[in-house]
């Protein structure tokens, strides 16, 4: 379980984050929805540790991770697999060492097992047959898929995407969404997936976190969210 | 090695051919502007050899590698940086300014002081084929004018500057690129900046190490 209270974040003399708190639940898809530029994204970061917050706390698990030192820090990071907007897929490296790379920095696996591994999470994505091929011989879809690999590789406690559909078309979108969501349930993974594709909201959101400029607006299960109340989701879900 | 193969062996190529033509033509410039009759012959390949020596396979050479070698550099990570490889290291939990940069600054410094020699031989090859085929001097001349007053002492300067120079490109490219925010433009932009503030500190160091060496 991941909880952050009081998440305050600014830039310059812009204040993106107004103090957010949140809880999200081990082995559900915890959605995170909102406008571009609600600070959806910036929220991510800070949970991820890629950004310090001004104010709040992160805790994982009770484990706050803006104040662990550096050891326990490395080691929470193990236990997190993201996979970024754009897949973020090493360029220098094939699909399977992309895969590899993170059983080969931290593993305890001999390295036959760590092949092993490498192999079985791609078979997972259903990408077994491009483990050959370099990120950009890969299609959007087929990018994403391989950054889900890399991100499970390690069998990760935590799980996080931001905007994984962003790019796809709907077919691949709904692939996408599914993997995340059998991943999630199959390993008891805490996921919090960053959207604004009300699919994704439909067909695999759990909880839902509605970011409206920088203020958590909403929270529920996605089978609350058509009878809401709050006059900005209202807004949101008639554009969608 | 992969680094030291794609920054060094990939840059061996140019280097070589610089250093060819750069020898010949120093022959050439000496022997028709510099060159009078109360001159003794073997000054051309002494000259030569000095330029080469002291300036030229270390400063010039890092001059142009920090051109081809500190923008690919810059460009590379800047990329990664953009394109969220290197936030995708930092989740991981690899330290992604050791896991990038050190690799290319320990390839570049063990690969350009390489560079002096094979500048400085191919120089000498370039003087020889000048001579040869133009006629601008007897062999036996340049020979004699590469030999005279040879200090060892040289050639070791030029192995210890090059050293510096190499540490210059990869780490101010490394740092270029590594900090860059934005996209495209401060790529090209990370690029750019690396190659002028390389090219300004290989400058300012060579004056200092120069100084310090050779006093």
């Amino acid at each position: 379980m991941i909880s952050i209270t009081d998440i305050h974040k600014h830039f310059d003399d812009q204040e993106v984050l107004h103090g957010i708190s949140a809880t999200f639940e081990a082995g559900k898809t915890n959605l995170t929805i909102g406008r571009s530029g609600s600070g959806k994204t910036v929220l991510l970061r800070c949970i991820v540790g890629l950004l310090t917050p001004d104010q709040g706390q992160v805790l994982y698990d009770g484990r706050d991770i803006h104040r662990l030192g550096k050891r326990e820090g490395a080691l929470l990071r193990q236990e997190m697999g993201m996979l970024f907007q754009g897949a973020a897929l090493f360029d220098s490296m094939d699909v399977f060492h992309n895969v590899l790379f993170p059983l080969e920095m931290f593993s305890t696996k001999t390295y036959r097992e760590q092949l092993q591994r490498a192999r079985f999470c791609l078979d997972r994505v259903g990408l077994i047959e491009a483990e050959g091929k370099m990120p950009s011989e890969l299609s959007g879809g087929m990018q994403k898929r391989v950054a889900i690999a890399r991100a499970i590789a390690l069998e990760p406690r935590y799980l996080f995407c931001d905007e994984p559909n962003s790019g796809l078309d709907p077919i691949s979108s709904r692939l996408i969404d599914r993997l995340i969501s059998d991943i999630t349930h199959e390993y008891g993974i805490t996921t919090i997936v960053n959207t604004h594709d009300m699919g994704s909201v439909r067909g695999i959101g759990e909880q839902v976190l509605f970011i409206h400029d920088g203020c958590a607006e909403w929270t529920g299960t996605s089978h609350d969210i058509d009878g809401t109340d709050s006059p900005h989701l209202r807004e949101f879900l008639d554009h969608v | 090695m992969n680094e030291f193969y794609q920054l060094g062996y990939n840059s061996l190529f140019i280097v070589i051919l610089m250093s060819f033509f750069i020898g010949a033509l120093l022959c050439v410039q000496i022997k028709i502007n510099i060159w009078s009759p109360w001159m003794p012959r073997f000054t051309i390949g002494y000259a030569m050899r000095e330029v080469l020596l002291l300036e030229f396979a270390s400063s010039i050479i890092c001059i142009i590698l920090a051109g081809k070698v500190g923008s690919n550099i810059a460009s590379e990570i800047g990329t990664m940086r953009v394109t969220q490889q290197i936030d995708a290291l930092d989740v991981m939990g690899v330290n992604s300014a050791n896991h990038i940069l050190l690799p290319k600054i320990l390839a570049m410094v063990s690969a350009v002081p390489l560079f002096v020699t094979f500048s400085v031989a191919s120089g000498i090859v370039g003087a020889y084929v000048v001579c040869k085929l133009g006629g601008f001097l007897s062999m036996a001349d340049l020979i004699l004018g590469l030999q005279h007053c040879y200090e060892g002492w040289h050639l070791w300067t030029a192995y210890i500057k090059s050293f510096f120079f190499a540490f210059i490109i990869a780490s101010v490219s490394g740092y270029f690129g590594y900090t860059v925010r934005g996209g495209s433009i401060e790529v090209g932009r990370a690029g750019t900046n690396s190659v002028v503030v390389s090219s300004v500190l290989i400058l300012f160091t060579d004056l200092l190490l120069t100084n310090l060496l050779m006093a």
